[in-house]
């Protein structure tokens, strides 16, 4: 056991959730007079002290520009910087630190892959694949190139409970297939796509795979290259890091391959007003200077979350996850929303005759924080035939006692209208 | 004091008696949506809906015996109530009054605090569309 799991956990290897919670100082406040339960981990995960103090200690110590400075400070800045983009490639097993491009989230990653790889690769009458099960930052991207290149936007269905037609994809797949790109996890619903399997069969016609994996990096374990992706796409602030940044995992022939994202410093080789040629990778694609200071913070996180493990984190969500859905049936006119065989600790669901925002608001004033609405997926929305959903999203350090207030809470709000 | 002040005070002692419980604010202000005439179907068109709100507010008016009546629906609990007070404030009131109210009472309840930056603007949105409602009516009588 390394330090960190002896102080969370306990000799079975289990997370205590006393000692995790002691990592998360925003955790230990009061909200409308009752204490902090905080379930919309799926929109952004609370920060350990680890990374507050990483982030604080660069502004008060290390403050200064990355790459070609001629003093300490911008030498010790690109060393922890340079640090970050080679931890996220351990953590999710990249071949190489160059195919590894930070960025400002997974939305950016996205973009970054449809504006040059679509740009350079995409033509007329190609198809591309998403699914119902699409962020809208997933959707956009591709409507956005099919339109300025008449290329074929092409949806995989859904069924009831929320998994992906698997026999419709395949049929969807052809030779005019270039690109496919799927979630590995659903935002809204918290369904686990069979991505391995997706990406072999998108290969077997010709096709490149992109992964949108803002929602299982801080939950399953990942390895590109077991997995064969083409591109990969996470944010750092859902993995217990800061905002502001992302990652892109890129195959480094089709990295090359691409032309520059935007134009600027640091993407550069030679500038003259004649002839610009572009630097290697990963930093063609890095123009500008970058979020220095929360990169490296990031760098804490991955090693808080590596420290813990993958597997005991699950455990611990998919042991929330089970309670939540089996007190769930002592709520009167509750509605699940997803019912996946497997899925991410996220629990989507409606209260008979009763707005989701309603639900939402009658929980924040219990101190619970839960997200509502259309949870940025509207087609899937649509699909489902609702208007929005109430979404409870589970992290490490949230408790089982949490749980059992939001069911109480529940019950009580169902009581309005049930 | 003007009929809609007096009514104001009356809305600003009742929530004084809820405190600044969260809790029970936002239930007595959704029991008090509860309580709203049922609003007809056929007037749930997209031209009764107020813009600005997050939630569906669907306004609609009539003028009767030189007063501005107003009847409305949400499809969200919580915005329901909010605008119940607004039509027990100025439903019923002559055109003058309501374009020239000060509603001062939605500060003096804390509502801001209670449903955040973002509905507020829908309150906004909805007071301003009452008070348009209440000069063109003006406007009728008076041509």
């Amino acid at each position: 056991m390394n330090d960190l799991e002896a102080a969370i956990k306990n000799n079975s290897g289990i997370i205590v959730e006393d000692k995790i919670r002691e990592y998360f100082p925003i955790l230990h406040q009061e909200v409308n007079g009752r204490p902090l339960a905080y379930f919309d981990n799926a929109a952004t995960t609370q920060k350990p002290t680890q990374v507050i103090e990483a982030l604080r200690k660069y502004y008060e110590l290390d403050n200064s520009n990355i790459h070609r400075g001629a003093h300490t400070l911008a030498s010790r800045s690109t060393d922890y910087f340079e640090n970050t983009r080679h931890l996220v490639r351990e953590f999710i097993n990249a071949p190489s630190s160059e195919e590894v491009i930070i960025t400002k989230g997974t939305t950016e990653s996205i973009n970054l892959v449809a504006s040059t790889f679509g740009r350079a690769f995409i033509k007329k009458g190609d198809e591309i694949i998403i699914s119902t099960l699409e962020h809208h930052s997933n959707i956009v991207p591709w409507q956005i190139l099919c339109e300025e290149k008449g290329a074929i936007l092409k949806i995989i269905p859904i069924h009831d409970n929320g998994e992906l037609d698997m026999e419709a994809y395949r049929q969807l797949l052809s030779e005019k297939t270039k690109l496919v790109a799927v979630v590995h996890a659903s935002n809204a619903l918290g369904t686990i796509n069979p991505i391995k399997d997706m990406i072999r069969q998108a290969h077997a016609v010709g096709a490149k795979f992109l992964m949108d994996a803002a929602q299982s990096t801080a939950h399953l374990d990942i390895d590109v290259q077991d997995l064969d992706c083409d591109f990969f796409a996470f944010s750092a602030h859902k993995v217990y890091g800061p905002t502001g940044v992302g990652f892109l995992f890129g195959k480094r022939a089709l990295l090359e391959a691409m032309p520059p994202y935007q134009g600027g410093g640091e993407m550069i080789k030679e500038v003259s007003f004649e002839k610009t040629t572009f630097n290697d990778l990963p930093y063609k694609f890095e123009a500008g200077t970058p979020n220095i200071g929360d990169v490296i913070a990031f760098g804490e996180a991955i090693k808080f979350v590596n420290k813990l493990g993958k597997e005991a984190i699950r455990d611990h969500e998919n042991l929330l996850l089970k309670h939540a859905v089996e007190r769930s049936s002592e709520i009167k006119g509750f509605i699940p929303i997803g019912t996946a065989k497997e899925k991410v600790s996220v629990l989507s669901f409606g209260i008979n005759n009763i707005h989701p925002f309603d639900v939402g608001l009658m929980l924040d004033a219990s101190g619970i924080a839960v997200r509502t609405g259309h949870h940025c997926t509207q087609p899937l929305m649509d699909r489902l035939q609702v208007e929005g959903t109430v979404r409870a999203s589970f992290a490490v350090y949230n408790t089982i006692e949490e749980i059992d207030r939001l069911i109480e809470s529940l019950k009580r709000i169902s009581k309005r209208k049930n | 004091m003007s009929e809609i002040n007096r009514i104001q005070e009356e809305i600003i002692g009742e929530f004084e008696i809820l405190g600044d419980d969260k809790e029970s604010t936002i239930y007595y202000i959704m029991e008090l949506g509860d309580q709203l005439p049922e609003f007809p179907e056929k007037d749930k068109v997209e031209d009764n809906i107020i813009k600005g709100c997050q939630s569906k507010v669907w306004l609609t008016s009539s003028l009767e015996e030189g007063k501005v009546h107003f009847q409305a629906d949400s499809n969200t609990d919580i915005t329901k109530g909010l605008i119940s007070l607004l039509i027990r404030v100025l439903s019923g009131q002559p055109a003058d009054e309501i374009i020239n109210a000060d509603l001062y009472f939605i500060e003096k309840i804390g509502m801001g605090n209670i449903i955040g930056s973002q509905r507020s603007n829908g309150l906004t949105a909805m007071i301003k569309q009452m008070k348009l409602f209440a000069i063109a009516y003006k406007a009728k009588i008076n041509a």
